[in-house]
């Protein structure tokens, strides 16, 4: 019943067209995302790479980020939104704030569990910090670093219907008219449809992330090659175990 | 040439890793640090190419200070080689291989040219090249990780306990290997490893340290077990030290004699003898006893190498005939262990 008045609300032609048809919504809603997240990146990349990178600070990191994780959003934007005045930066840094934490984990985590012995083999070869960090340390990091940016991805793409709350034509607006007017059908469309969004997305950034993994970080130990056995001087046939000394 | 003048080194939480070493790597040999963990050895090898600082005291490299150097430089010039090799995982092993070279400036091309001659060096087939290093056995990466060392060809090489993490078979394989490489290049190298029999295998010298990071004695490998300095080099040397110091003593007076031979194939009938049975590029292939039975062979003794071997071929042998091969693997004659003994005896004379 719910699910057929579902596929009705987002069949209407009606809701196809306008300034608050669903393509217009969902491009508000992807734009929210993508600068949330870029935003969020642009913070939280180079401090967890910085604190990998030294291991300077990751006390301090883990803590606040585990901080930040307990704002609540909702509450988080409609307190910038009364400060501000105005709804899309309260938005935008509730969104970024939400964010931080996953992209931070994942920057952090993949440096710190780069093989030690890769790294110390890095410094031995002669490698600068920076060439450290940015040919051996990133790239190895980038398995962990794309699942932050999946994680936090998810997180927007379901948390920017809160921006509903205070005006923006993002895909909240179907939730909170349908619930306003107990038109359900209205509001699991558009929870359908933010579904979605999430689902693609995450498609998306991992087929990014097939791209931009280098290949031998990707393959398992599976294929693992013939061993030749070293020259022994032992008599062929037939086959005595111990070792010879000559 | 590589030396250590009072070097100290201290951490943080107060353990002294190295107390007043004094020692000279000399060029052109491989120089083996041996000890119980705790020992230092790893930290003073650290602190040739500035991984580590030292406390107090002077690390030289030909003469120069190494703190006067900034690290990386430094450390370009150096190989490294550490356990489990390290290979970056991102990279091809040409591309690891290539690292130093590119980091010094070198083209890609002429790079990846040089790295491909060094997989060819250390024994490895060109097409690993492309591979990636979770593709190898734990031995070829060890090899791969000695080729990396070796790309931008520097004089000194360090090799921390680079083979403890390979099965004990190939690990023989690699320090051979080692061994050859060395000969062909002539490389000043310091060795770590734990292992006193892989100190005494491949060392031209071997620095015994103990406990607290003190040098207990500095010696060939032979003078450590025979001449130890004191009981704990003793102990640390290990049981069977007058047998293993044979690997040290050349088998000069060794008379090889002749033995009743069969070819293989034929057939042949009980005699009161233990004869051999050969190939027919009369390479040893097992012994037939008295009552006719076919038996295996024991270890094979190649002509000029350390009288250790000749004894343990004749001790092995279940006729009590070492068999004696030359270079390609022919048959020789055969050694008695009461003839090798009495060579042993007369040298001490």
């Amino acid at each position: 019943m719910i699910f057929a008045d579902a596929l009705a609300w987002l069949l209407d032609p009606v809701n196809w067209s306008g300034g608050k048809s669903i393509p217009t919504r969902v491009g508000i809603h992807l734009l929210y995302c993508l600068g949330a997240v870029l935003g969020a990146s642009l913070i939280a990349v180079p401090l967890g790479l910085y604190v990998g990178h030294t291991g300077r600070g990751g006390v301090v990191l883990v803590g606040g980020s585990n901080a930040l994780r307990a704002l609540p959003t909702l509450g988080l934007v409609t307190f910038l939104y009364l400060i501000a005045g105005g709804g899309t930066v309260g938005v935008l840094i509730g969104l970024i704030v939400l964010a931080v934490p996953p992209i931070l984990a994942g920057a952090y985590a993949g440096v710190q569990d780069v093989d030690r012995g890769v790294v110390d083999a890095a410094r031995g070869m002669g490698m600068t910090g920076a060439q450290r960090l940015w040919r051996v340390e990133v790239p190895n990091a980038l398995p962990l670093l794309v699942g932050g940016l999946r994680n936090a991805t998810l997180q927007v793409v379901a948390t920017a219907s809160v921006a509903a709350y205070v005006g923006i034509e993002t895909l909240g607006r179907p939730l909170l008219d349908g619930l306003r007017v107990l038109d359900y059908g209205q509001f699991v469309g558009g929870a359908i449809l933010i579904a979605l969004l999430a689902v693609v997305l995450d498609g998306v950034l991992a087929g990014v992330g097939r791209l931009v993994v280098p290949a031998g970080l990707r393959l398992t130990a599976r294929s693992r090659s013939r061993r030749t056995p070293p020259r022994r001087r032992e008599m062929p046939v037939p086959v005595e175990s111990g070792g010879s000394t000559a | 040439m590589i030396e250590f003048r009072d070097v100290t080194k201290r951490f943080d939480d107060g353990t002294t890793a190295v107390n007043g070493l004094n020692l000279v790597v000399e060029a052109g040999t491989i120089t083996v640090f041996v000890g119980p963990s705790g020992c230092g050895k790893t930290t003073s090898l650290r602190m040739v190419n500035r991984m580590i600082d030292p406390t107090s005291g002077t690390v030289l490299v030909d003469g120069e200070d190494v703190l006067g150097v900034d690290p990386p430089t430094l450390r370009r010039g150096i190989g490294y080689v550490i356990q489990q090799a390290g290979l970056f995982p991102h990279r091809t092993v040409l591309d690891n291989v290539a690292t130093v070279p590119l980091l010094t400036g070198w083209t890609r091309r002429k790079a990846r040219q040089r790295a491909a001659e060094l997989l060819e060096l250390v024994g490895l087939p060109a097409e690993l090249g492309r591979r990636y290093p979770v593709q190898l056995s734990g031995g070829q990466q060890q090899r791969v990780g000695v080729a990396r060392a070796l790309a931008a060809d520097p004089p000194v090489l360090l090799m921390d306990e680079p083979f403890s993490a390979v099965d004990p078979v190939v690990r023989e394989g690699l320090q051979d290997e080692l061994l050859r490489l060395q000969a062909e290049l002539d490389k000043t190298i310091v060795f770590v490893t734990h292992d006193i029999d892989e100190a005494i295998r491949i060392g031209e010298k071997v620095a015994v340290m103990r406990t607290g990071g003190v040098l207990a004695q500095y010696a060939p490998p032979a003078e450590l077990l025979t001449r130890p300095a004191d009981d704990f080099v003793a102990g640390f040397v290990g049981k069977d030290r007058g047998y293993r110091s044979l690997s040290f003593v050349d088998s000069s007076g060794v008379e090889v004699a002749e033995v009743a031979t069969i070819a293989e194939g034929s057939a042949f009938e009980s005699t009161s003898d233990w004869r051999l049975v050969v190939d027919a590029d009369k390479r040893p292939q097992g012994w037939v006893a008295p009552d006719a039975s076919v038996v295996p062979g024991g270890s094979l003794y190649e002509v000029g190498a350390p009288i250790r071997g000749a004894l343990d071929s004749a001790l092995s042998s279940p006729s009590g005939l070492g068999v004696v091969v030359d270079a390609e693997g022919r048959l020789a004659g055969v050694v008695t262990a009461r003839q090798v003994l009495d060579v042993i005896e007369s040298r001490r004379g």
